[in-house]
């Protein structure tokens, strides 16, 4: 697999199985994740793409007979290993999902501020701050900076989808992973998450799990093909739609099967 | 149109308008009872009903003052007892009630649920009134609060089952700890739906009576101590309705509307707290 | 690997470099919050399994003496003499059960029908109201039930009902006496009124979980709308409305304010439902405080061990055949 050998790596994979029960949906997965990029998953239904990126955040374990295999290296240190805390974990890498799930008995203010306060982060001055800078990080500031206290089921589709991913840039991680984020949303909704992601670059690690082969060449810097459950070529962006080096890879993304 | 067409077309139409009578019947007979109590009810309601305690047998007048506080204070004390162990079960069977125990206790309490309460009241009887020596509102209270705990069990249960499980995801990969996402995020989402469920709960052990029957055993007098017996509106209906006298049937009649009102305010508010809820969603 | 808190990283002033701070660790989080939190929940939904325990076992132990002193012969003597301190419970148990099964015969057609018609056949509009009304039904408190039943029902019976029953099944021997009001029928007639809102609201859930596609294709069949309801939707539910009625039927049999207002207190075994009867739960409420002497008191705890277990037994076998409709939802818990 490909991966640029001479950027700054601040996640990797190592040998990564991912099975419920004895079946296994993740099969010996190693991928390097360059930092301040964007990566994008690509694959059919039912691939395991998704089940990977829960790989990324230990959020696999969670599912009912979900474990995993192997290592994944979070600059350097594993977070597999056994003295790790899962929780202190995800709120180092956070995760947008495809359905906007805004906490419905909170506030737009207090969704935002929810990860930092399960911090310990209280100070007003310091919430007020940290809100502003994650809605505007997620393009969200203008449209509802005079309404915090309203509940947060009271935006429309899109604009939750951003709320989620304020929410999820507020404690600052130094991974985001996104899974199919654009899924339930139109497409305006959709080209403002993709500008989001460009902008985030800059700052944060990307992985995007999507379905969409467009939109992980318009957005990713590298994007990795998984087929049931491996990893089958993983490049930059512009190689792998244009020279695939794997047949799979070519049948896949010139739509012969999907 | 044949005629075998036509007959089966006739037992349609005929067993349509069946059903719909008896669902009339069914109706009829709420409204029947209802009728009865505002009838017969409804001209004894006046300021001395409502501040007065019994006057002496054979008597006029009097009121039920004692058995609204009484009413008032033992479920109330029930509510203290049934509800952290309702909630808390509830909670449990949701969060944790996969395994073996979850399964047995979620059965134990659909099971629990149709127990005669007449068993809980003696079963109450032998632990607290027998070793008290006395009769005691707090006997009634406990043995309340223990009819409550399967009801509100499973319905906060469902409630919280009713959460999307998006959300507790959404929350454990933000980093809250698996307690934390339980409480703060699923539970208080489910928080509308498991207080409707409070409420039915309460409403349906304020019209109890079988069970306070050797527990509270029932007071002519003002009594706001736990310690001693104590009379309930629905004691005191009891009491009245089997009596001799035509002025405590007169008295039956009014404090079972009194009964009946508060049984459906309760109803009709738990109504309108899960309606509250949906409201707020879009 | 050692561990070593996490330093939050600082937000820089401007879009560019992020300092890359110190070498960032993991620490073992020593999970107190989560461990503490099951915990306590655990106890509390221990209290059920220990209160089921405790019950059991504290009426075995009270009614023992009882038990010992009486045996299977308390199950089918009809001989209940507190002076003499003989105990029979035969009365009661016949009563308790013709009463609950003769309000099940008037309660099952009414319950089923308002549950068919509020799924099937009303219109949409009318359903909430209705089914609201019959929950109401519900909510009154047996007590109330029995006051409405002495002054309002008992008189109708003796006006309008029982005349006709005699001139109809009077030559029968379920129909002969003097009626006094208070008698069997009083009791049924009033069981009956209050488990229908308890069957139907129970059915109601069954009928509501049948797919829609069974219907459909009926009536895509040709079928009139009552036949489409009766032949696939109802067999459908089948199980499950086996289930409503014996919960229906387990409610009947606890029941206890409004029977013992209504069905006499008499210990007698009689074939007319005109005559007064005695059940188990009237039985308890009336006695109880009166119960002069131990062997007594043990007796009347033996039969609320019987109750007990009867009930117990009717509630599982009801809930198991819901169970295998419903798959372990709260199916008739939020039913008052």
């Amino acid at each position: 697999m490909a991966p640029p050998a001479d950027a700054l790596t601040t996640l990797e994979a190592v040998r990564v199985t991912a099975l419920y029960g004895r079946r296994a949906v993740v099969k010996d997965v190693s991928v390097r994740f360059a930092e301040r990029t964007v990566t994008a998953v690509i694959g059919p239904s039912g691939c395991g793409k998704s089940t990977f990126l829960r790989c990324l955040n230990r959020m696999h374990e969670l599912s009912e007979g979900g474990w995993v295999t192997g290592k994944v290296l979070l600059d350097g240190h594993d977070i597999y290993d056994t003295d790790v805390d899962p929780v202190q974990l995800r709120r180092r890498i956070g995760m947008v999902f495809q359905r906007p799930t805004p906490f419905p008995t909170m506030s737009i203010y207090d969704n935002v501020a929810a990860g930092l306060r399960v911090n310990g982060r209280r100070s007003r001055s310091e919430l007020d701050e940290v809100v502003e800078r994650a809605l505007r990080q997620a393009a969200l500031w203008d449209e509802v900076k005079d309404r915090l206290r309203a509940n947060a089921l009271s935006l429309s589709g899109g604009q939750q989808q951003r709320l989620c991913v304020a929410r999820t840039l507020a404690p600052e991680p130094e991974v985001v992973l996104l899974d199919e984020p654009t899924a339930s949303l139109d497409p305006g909704g959709t080209q403002r998450i993709e500008e989001l992601c460009h902008e985030l670059k800059t700052r944060y690690t990307i992985v995007i799990v999507t379905h969409n082969l467009q939109q992980a060449a318009r957005v990713s810097d590298y994007t990795g093909f998984f087929y049931l459950g491996e990893l089958v070529e993983m490049g930059r962006t512009e190689e792998l739609f244009t020279k695939p080096a794997k047949e799979q890879t070519e049948a896949y993304i010139t739509g012969r099967f999907g | 149109m044949n005629a075998r067409r036509l007959r089966r077309r006739l037992v349609s139409g005929l067993m349509t308008s069946l059903v719909g009578l008896l669902s009339f019947l069914a109706v009829l007979a709420l409204v029947l009872i209802l009728a009865h109590l505002v009838a017969k009810g409804a001209s004894s309601l006046d300021w001395s009903f409502f501040t007065k305690n019994p006057v002496p047998a054979g008597q006029a007048g009097g009121g039920v003052a004692n058995a609204i506080v009484g009413t008032a204070i033992i479920v109330g004390v029930a509510a203290l007892i049934g509800l952290p162990v309702g909630i808390g079960t509830g909670l449990y069977l949701a969060e944790y009630g996969s395994g073996r125990l979850g399964w047995t206790v979620r059965f134990l309490a659909d099971v629990l649920n149709g127990t005669p309460s007449i068993v809980v009241g003696i079963f109450a009887w032998t632990w607290l009134v027998k070793p008290m020596g006395h009769f005691s509102a707090l006997a009634g209270s406990v043995s309340l609060g223990v009819l409550m705990v399967p009801m509100i069990a499973r319905t906060s249960e469902e409630m919280v089952r009713l959460v999307p499980h998006s959300l507790r995801e959404a929350a454990l990969a933000l980093g809250y700890p698996r307690w934390r996402t339980s409480l703060r995020i699923v539970a208080r989402t489910a928080l509308a739906g498991i207080v409707t469920g409070c409420l039915v709960g309460v409403a349906r052990i304020a019209g109890e009576t079988a069970p306070l029957l050797f527990t509270a055993l029932g007071n002519l007098n003002f009594s706001t101590s736990i310690g001693e017996p104590m009379q309930t509106l629905s004691l005191q209906i009891y009491a009245y309705a089997t009596g001799p006298f035509e002025e405590w049937h007169r008295l039956a009649w009014a404090a079972a509307l009194v009964l009946m009102g508060l049984v459906l305010l309760l109803a009709l508010v738990a109504r309108w707290a899960i309606r509250q809820r949906h409201g707020a969603t879009r | 690997m050692t561990a070593l808190p996490i330093e939050p990283v600082p937000s820089p002033a401007d879009d560019t470099e992020r300092p890359r701070g110190p070498t960032w660790r993991l620490r073992r989080g020593i999970n107190t919050g989560d461990r503490v939190y099951r915990a306590i929940l655990t106890m509390l939904a221990l209290a059920l399994p220990l209160l089921l325990v405790t019950l059991v076992g504290q009426l075995l132990v009270s009614a023992w003496p009882s038990i010992r002193r009486f045996g299977f012969h308390f199950l089918w003597s009809s001989v209940w003499d507190p002076v003499a301190g003989v105990f029979g419970a035969a009365p009661m148990i016949f009563g308790t059960l013709v009463s609950s099964l003769l309000a099940l015969v008037i309660a099952v057609p009414l319950a089923l029908g308002v549950a068919i018609y509020l799924t099937e056949f009303a219109p949409k509009w009318l359903r909430a109201p209705v089914a609201f009304l019959v929950e109401l039904l519900a909510a009154i408190p047996s007590v109330v039930y029995g006051l409405w039943g002495v002054f309002v029902l008992i008189p109708f019976l003796r006006g309008y009902v029982v005349p006709p029953l005699r001139a109809v099944l009077g030559w029968t021997p379920f129909v002969s006496g003097v009626f006094y009001g208070n008698s069997l029928l009083a009791g049924a007639i009033i069981l009956a009124i209050m488990i229908v809102p308890y069957i139907a609201a129970v059915s109601r859930e069954i009928l509501l979980a049948v797919p829609a596609t069974q219907r459909e294709a009926a009536l895509a069949m040709g079928a009139t709308r009552w036949e489409a309801v009766w032949t696939t939707v109802v067999p459908y539910g089948r199980t499950g409305l086996m289930g409503a009625v014996i919960l229906g039927l387990g409610r009947a049999l606890g029941e206890t304010m409004a029977v013992t207002m209504l069905i006499g207190n008499r210990h007698d075994i009689g074939l007319s439902v005109l005559q007064p009867a005695y059940t188990m739960a009237a039985a308890i409420a009336n006695e109880f405080s009166e119960a002069t002497t131990s062997l007594y008191l043990s007796a009347l705890f033996e039969v609320g061990l019987l109750l007990f277990l009867v009930t117990v037994l009717v509630n599982a076998f009801a809930r198991l055949l819901i169970w295998r409709v419903a798959r372990g939802t709260a199916v008739g818990s939020r039913a008052l």
